[in-house]
């Protein structure tokens, strides 16, 4: 079952992308994500994992590896009380799904880190394994949903730019 | 009222005014992209939507962070970029010319009016132009590329207003440490800062473009300067165009914002912020005799002309204390060569400083001279965050040009007044 990393600590990009190995490939600065802040995180997190921050997460650099390397090991969404805002639109840009949720419920006392959970897009919500209890994100706008949905900014262009070329064209 | 966001916004939206919480589709009057983020990164993307780019006179490419290229990994990445511009007929290509947010204005590029976008975080720095900019991915960059719009929720803007003088060696970096540790990184909230009262009209540009620089450790979108002579001057200087109607962007707007702090410019005092980040910033003379062994003057926030100048007059006639290496890595070859030519790099080099390349280098965790773990740096730089600038065990102290320079003189952390006015 997927699980929750919990992160209290500030996770900027240069935690998420090290400048060092940003000239690598995709593959291999995936290898390096949060290592100095958690050492185990690349190489324990699985598919469907969801990673709760601390408020600002992504806070730092425009590089879009950042969230892209969550994406690429498998992350099903990051949740946090506020996120940086380059980071927020790359997020969405690339088809990884950030939710914000409220303090209180940030608080949640099932919310701890290695929580058994099921995340759900389609109703941005949450299911602790341990409770039951269905914790509730709050709903993103439809114009970016919808860029998730297609994959990211560019597959929803793609989709963009083919219905505006004329049929048989 | 309008406030000078709104306005600049409604202009690239095409609509004649904007309400905070709006979701317009402005049209991009420039993107800036560079090595990094850019080409290498843009290229398949455009590729797979079958497009080049919209208008290849918009479009401004700077190499500045695999500069120096010595390896085949980042030599590889600067002869795509290279092709690139030639492929896309790219004319504002500033190859190994200095860091983008330097080489922009320095290049005439920006102008009041304009709504930019730049593919760094530090793009905000646009700002101090009267320009709406700010900083996107290379995802979102590549939509731009592609269409010369992009989507912005209309944001709030924050007022901050410095009132009085800023005192001898005081800078405005140290009012933007100062303004770190009052609000916070996320304190920007994404929304629009704008800088304004007497001691910001006081700065020259290279100075007000520190502050508008990190507006992006505020956790702004964009941090703006209300346009004015000093603005004109420079920009007529640089060869730049000035819109007729530029003056219609001088808009302080302090009666219509409700989100206002207030700074006094004629009490702050030389700042230094602790790893591992710029809020944990505090007077100078709070760190007396914290040791460190790398000065660094670098960087789009820290090594400009102005901050060169600021270091040498610290430095002439001293020498940096055994124990501490002086590393200078001016920020374009424009304000290098101005350096050389009025002595400015002369006094560095006399005082002990080592050279490095025109571009983002350490700041950037790039190239060969990133910290090695245990290592402490005291940095003229934007970003102290853990391992940013090399070993993940390295720490960094930031601070104003003049506070680096005397500290490397003393040996350890010193506010400059002590010892300049002794």
């Amino acid at each position: 079952m997927a699980r929750l990393w919990r992160f209290d600590e500030i996770v900027d990009t240069d935690v998420l992308a090290p400048g060092a190995y940003m000239k690598a490939p995709l593959t291999e600065l995936a290898t390096h994500c949060l290592e100095a802040v958690r050492p185990e995180f690349a190489g324990q997190v699985g598919v469907g994992d969801v990673i709760l921050g601390a408020p600002n997460f992504g806070v730092g650099s425009s590089r879009e590896q950042a969230a892209e390397v969550l994406r690429h090991l498998g992350v099903a969404a990051v949740i946090a009380s506020s996120f940086a805002g380059i980071f927020y639109r790359n997020a969405i840009n690339l088809g990884l799904p950030v939710f914000t949720l409220s303090d209180d419920l940030y608080d949640h006392p099932g919310l701890v880190d290695g929580a058994e959970l099921a995340f759900d897009f389609d109703t941005a919500s949450i299911r602790l394994a341990a409770s039951g209890d269905v914790i509730k994100l709050e709903r993103l706008p439809d114009f970016l949903r919808d860029m998730i949905l297609d994959g990211g900014l560019i597959p929803h262009l793609e989709k963009r730019f083919q219905a505006a070329t004329p049929a048989g064209g | 009222m309008e406030t000078l966001a709104r306005k600049l916004i409604a202009k690239a939206s095409g609509q004649s005014s904007v309400a905070v919480g709006d979701v317009v589709v402005c049209k991009v009057d420039l993107a800036m992209i560079h090595d990094s983020g850019g080409p290498r990164r843009v290229k398949p993307m455009l590729e797979r939507l079958g497009r080049n780019v919209w208008d290849r006179h918009r479009v401004v490419v700077v190499t500045d962070h695999y500069v120096p290229a010595d390896t085949n990994e980042t030599r590889a990445i600067q002869a795509l970029t290279r092709q690139w511009v030639v492929d896309e007929g790219i004319d504002n290509f500033y190859d190994e010319q200095g860091i983008c947010h330097v080489v922009l204005p320095e290049r005439g590029h920006l102008v009041p009016g304009m709504f930019c976008v730049g593919g760094d975080s530090h793009s905000p720095t646009g700002g101090a132009f009267g320009a709406y900019m700010f900083g996107i991915g290379a995802t979102e960059m590549a939509g731009v590329l592609a269409t010369g719009e992009i989507w912005l929720r209309v944001p709030e803007t924050i007022l901050i207003q410095w009132t009085n003088h800023l005192g001898r060696f005081v800078t405005a970096k140290d009012m933007m440490l100062a303004m770190c540790g009052e609000i916070g990184m996320g304190g920007g909230r994404y929304q629009a800062i704008q800088y304004a009262g007497s001691a910001i009209q006081d700065l020259p540009m290279q100075e007000r473009m520190t502050l508008s620089n990190m507006a992006a450790e505020l956790g702004a979108q964009a941090g703006l300067i209300a346009p004015d002579d000093v603005t004109a001057a420079y920009v007529r200087a640089v060869g730049g165009t000035l819109a007729e109607d530029w003056e219609d962007y001088r808009i302080e707007a302090v009666d219509s914002v409700r989100d206002h702090l207030t700074f006094d410019a004629a009490t702050l005092s030389p700042q230094i912020a602790a790893p591992h980040s710029p809020a944990n910033a505090d007077d100078a003379g709070v760190f007396r005799h914290t040791a460190f062994n790398v000065a660094y003057i670098g960087a789009c926030t820290g090594a400009k002309y102005v901050d060169l100048a600021a270091a040498a007059s610290v430095l002439k006639g001293r020498h940096v204390a055994n124990g501490i290496t002086l590393k200078v890595a001016p920020a374009s070859l424009k304000d290098q060569n101005r350096a050389e030519a009025d002595g400015t790099m002369s006094i560095l080099e006399e005082a002990g400083a080592r050279f490095l390349a025109n571009s983002c280098g350490i700041c950037a965790g790039y190239g060969d001279d990133r910290l090695a773990e245990d290592e402490v740096c005291l940095s003229s730089t934007a970003r102290n965050f853990k391992g940013r600038m090399g070993a993940p065990g390295s720490k960094v102290y930031l601070a104003s040009p003049y506070t680096v320079a005397a500290s490397a003189v003393a040996g350890e952390m010193i506010d400059p007044r002590e010892m300049m006015e002794g």
